[in-house]
């Protein structure tokens, strides 16, 4: 028995993706919107770089089904009672990777704990040892087995990431092979040539790179600490895959909170001009003269102090630190939302002299018809460039914030908490870097994914920068 | 021109209004002052009596707006509004939760964060627009191309590990400079050290690119071709006149920044223990000091307000086709 539930984070991730799709649906006959994007899966960079995006977009949205679990039933108990803990998804697929829980810190691939401990023996003795770990490497007798048992994993895990491209270059080939009206083996050697429109050995590569990756954690992780144990022995690289929810929506939702406001009011500005103008000018000056990182470290302070007036508010833990992420996003959102507004506003006073506008205008077209149909359209590929190359600088953003104390809940796993606890680590001897470098790497794929992709994505859609090649 | 300067100076006078109303609302009354002292004072165990007395020591305990038990003027001075958000204006900023004097440890630690920001901006600057130039001269080569592959690595790399690595390798396995630490006076070079050069490094990526960018805009221009067909070196032009002409896009990013760079860095400042204002702000943030949250607020906005000031002034100079008028 499980219970739905849906955070508020959930339910604007699945709007944000119905507002994707139905993009998509939209732009699926428009030759326009089709163009620059056929232009941006042909380059290799950027076909790279969206499966890298896939895969953490993936595990984002596994991350964002959430449950909770019945408690088992007691005598004569009637009604069924919830776990306090929110599950998601990818909390079952990562299996024991959750529970496996030791002492305390241990390095990646241990089968021992970081830190000497009294033990007794089995003679009655007491003598200090590096105790054996409860679960990573447990199923060896002793550390000589390890490299070849990694070895072995290794290699199996790489037979089946071989299995999986196969399978998946084979696919892909029978269904291009439909398109082009070619025999398999044809359409094969086509794509293996790499002669088709859309760089597809590339996307293989890069898939292989990463079906290698996940079957090398299926492998590992369910008998060793991959990336180690923290502090209070939880296991490193779960925490770091769960990261890339919290990762994902700051990035994401935060331009969804600020897109309204920014793409109506910079319209209105521009097209209405006059004191409409003025206000709206007045409006984000002000805001922007505030330094952001203040301007979020007071509100996210006064939040903090509302929350913890009003702990009724919020059922589980995981709720209250679901609303500390939402708030978080929405204080962002307010702080980012004027680039994009001044860019919208000097972009609407441009269109409103041309003749097709004031043509809809001398033809008494009703203003609101006008912002919708005519403009709108026009400045879209502005908004879409600003939502790409801002999600690059939102995730890196949220680390620097969770470092201030300004971030997301210390009980939400981001990599901002993580590199946080990372510094004392640091300055430990010997030193603990694991946390540190899993945080970092994780964090460095996706945004260098991210702005590789945008660049693409700029390139394609900015007019201005195409006419300059 | 000086009437210029003058409008602008009013101009920025309803903007001032402006966040001073923002932070009053945010600070007094999103939550009141019986909130922040029931955080303060723990969440448990807390009296009405305490409460008041927190608030009382701290000048809370006023009403907000208007004083109806007070006479004359003191209904509108004796508020929470008029003493502590009208006194922001002639930068007086009150004293802090803690009970400290604001305006006397900003003036004090303004000196060691300038210490940092000021050659970290001017390096920074210098290093960025050499190497943008460098990239913009072999345009479309090899070394343009792994120049710009090389900035967009370094920046998707969070600035948190430029610093940690920095700190880590140069600090703690070379003994280089040390880890943390500040000391007033020319000795103080140890410690600027490496904040400064991380602080350059950190840029690099996100900059130089920037700089290409504005560079290239500017040498695909007519007037470039012109002289490019007259037979000027590449060199002469490149220096001479997209160096000059690139001024204006340059100083628009750079002019603005200059008097907050008085406000430090938050991130660089704490990391390595500089008593400056950014550390000052992080330490108020941790503490939940909301008196000094609140000054630094203005101040910043204050500053931001005169960057972009000096931005409009500074066109005059590199680009005469601009009067002000």
């Amino acid at each position: 028995m499980i219970q739905p539930v849906i955070l508020w984070t959930d339910a604007l991730i699945f709007v944000l993706l119905a507002v994707v799709f139905s993009f998509a649906l939209y732009a699926r006959n428009k030759e326009h919107l089709r163009a620059p994007w056929r232009e941006v899966v042909r380059s290799r960079m950027a076909v790279a770089s969206l499966v890298v995006l896939t895969v953490y977009t993936v595990t984002g949205l596994l991350d964002s089904v959430h449950f909770r679990k019945a408690l088992p039933m007691h005598e004569g108990q009637q009604e069924v009672q919830y776990s306090g803990d929110v599950l998601s998804l990818l909390d079952e697929l990562l299996g024991d990777m959750r529970t496996q829980v030791e002492k305390t810190y241990s390095s990646p691939f241990a089968m021992h704990l970081y830190t000497r401990e009294s033990v007794i023996g089995d003679d009655g003795e007491q003598y200090r040892t590096f105790p054996r770990l409860e679960y990573g490497g447990v199923h060896l007798a002793n550390r000589e087995e390890r490299s070849a048992d990694i070895a072995l994993r290794t290699g199996q895990a790489l037979f089946q990431a071989v299995a999986v491209m196969l399978v998946l270059s084979v696919l892909l080939a029978a269904w291009l092979a439909k398109r082009w009206n070619l025999s398999l083996a044809a359409a094969l050697r086509r794509i293996l040539r790499g002669e088709s429109d859309v760089p597809w050995r590339t996307a293989i590569a890069a898939i292989f790179i990463f079906a290698f990756i996940v079957t090398l954690t299926a492998n590992l992780a369910n008998v060793y600490h991959v990336f180690g144990t923290d502090k209070v022995g939880k296991d490193v690289l779960y925490q770091t895959i769960k990261s890339i929810r919290t990762g994902l929506v700051i990035g994401t939702l935060t331009t969804l909170v600020m897109l309204p406001f920014a793409v109506f009011l910079g319209m209105t500005a521009g097209y209405f001009r006059g004191w409409v103008d003025d206000v709206i000018q007045y409006l984000y000056t002000t805001l922007n003269s505030i330094p952001g990182v203040l301007l979020i470290a007071a509100t996210v302070l006064m939040m903090q102090v509302y929350m913890d007036n009003h702990p009724e508010l919020f059922e589980t833990m995981a709720e209250r630190a679901d609303l500390r992420l939402l708030f978080l996003c929405l204080i962002l959102g307010i702080t980012s939302w004027t680039g994009l507004c001044r860019l919208l506003r000097g972009e609407t006073l441009k269109l409103r002299e041309l003749d097709y506008v004031q043509a809809a205008d001398a033809f008494g077209v009703p203003k609101s018809t006008i912002l919708v149909r005519h403009l709108l359209p026009n400045l879209l590929h502005l908004v879409l460039i600003a939502v790409v190359i801002d999600f690059s600088g939102l995730v890196l953003a949220e680390a620097v914030l969770s470092y201030v104390g300004v971030g997301v809940d210390p009980t939400t796993m981001s990599w901002g908490n993580m590199i946080n606890r990372a510094r004392l680590e640091m300055a430990r001897e010997p030193m603990v870097w694991w946390s540190l470098l899993a945080a970092f790497s994780f964090m460095f794929t996706l945004v260098l994914a991210a702005n590789l992709f945008s660049d693409v994505v700029r390139d394609a859609f900015d007019p201005r920068l195409r006419a300059q090649r | 021109m000086f009437a210029y300067v003058i409008r602008r100076a009013l101009y920025a006078i309803p903007i001032l209004i402006g966040v001073n109303l923002i932070t009053f609302v945010l600070f007094f009354v999103v939550n009141t002052p019986d909130d922040m002292a029931r955080m303060h004072l723990g969440m448990k165990r807390v009296t009405a009596d305490a409460i008041e007395k927190w608030k009382a020591e701290r000048g809370y305990d006023r009403p907000l707006l208007y004083n109806r038990q007070a006479d004359g003027a003191e209904r509108v001075t004796a508020t929470i509004f008029y003493d502590k958000s009208v006194r922001l204006f002639a930068f007086d900023f009150g004293s802090s939760d803690a009970g400290r004097d604001i305006g006397q440890d900003i003036s004090q630690r303004m000196w060691p964060s300038l210490a940092i920001a000021l050659p970290t901006f001017l390096i920074g600057l210098l290093v960025y627009i050499s190497f943008a130039m460098l990239l913009a001269f072999f345009r479309g080569t090899y070394l343009d191309i792994s120049g710009v592959t090389l900035c967009v690595i370094l920046m998707s790399i969070s600035g948190l590990f430029y610093i940690i690595a920095g700190q880590y390798v140069f600090s703690k396995l070379l003994h280089l400079v040390p880890v943390s630490g500040y000391e007033p006076g020319w000795l103080a070079w140890r410690f600027i050290l490496l904040p400064v050069a991380i602080g350059v490094f950190a840029g690099i990526g996100s900059s130089s690119r920037w700089y290409r960018t504005i560079f290239l805009e500017e040498i695909n221009r007519d007037y470039v071709r012109t002289a490019r067909a007259k037979g000027l070196p590449e060199g002469r032009l490149l220096f001479g006149h997209v160096l000059k002409n690139a001024m204006v896009p340059i100083l628009t990013g750079v002019v603005v920044v200059l008097p907050t760079l008085f406000m430090g860095s938050l991130i660089m400042e704490s990391f390595f223990g500089i008593p400056g204002l950014g550390s000052y702000t992080i330490e108020a943030i941790q503490k939940q000091d909301f008196a000094i949250v609140r000054a630094m607020v203005f101040l910043g906005s204050a500053l931001y307000i005169l960057g972009l000031l000096l931005t409009d002034l500074s066109y005059t100079l590199v680009d005469p086709r601009i009067r002000l008028s």
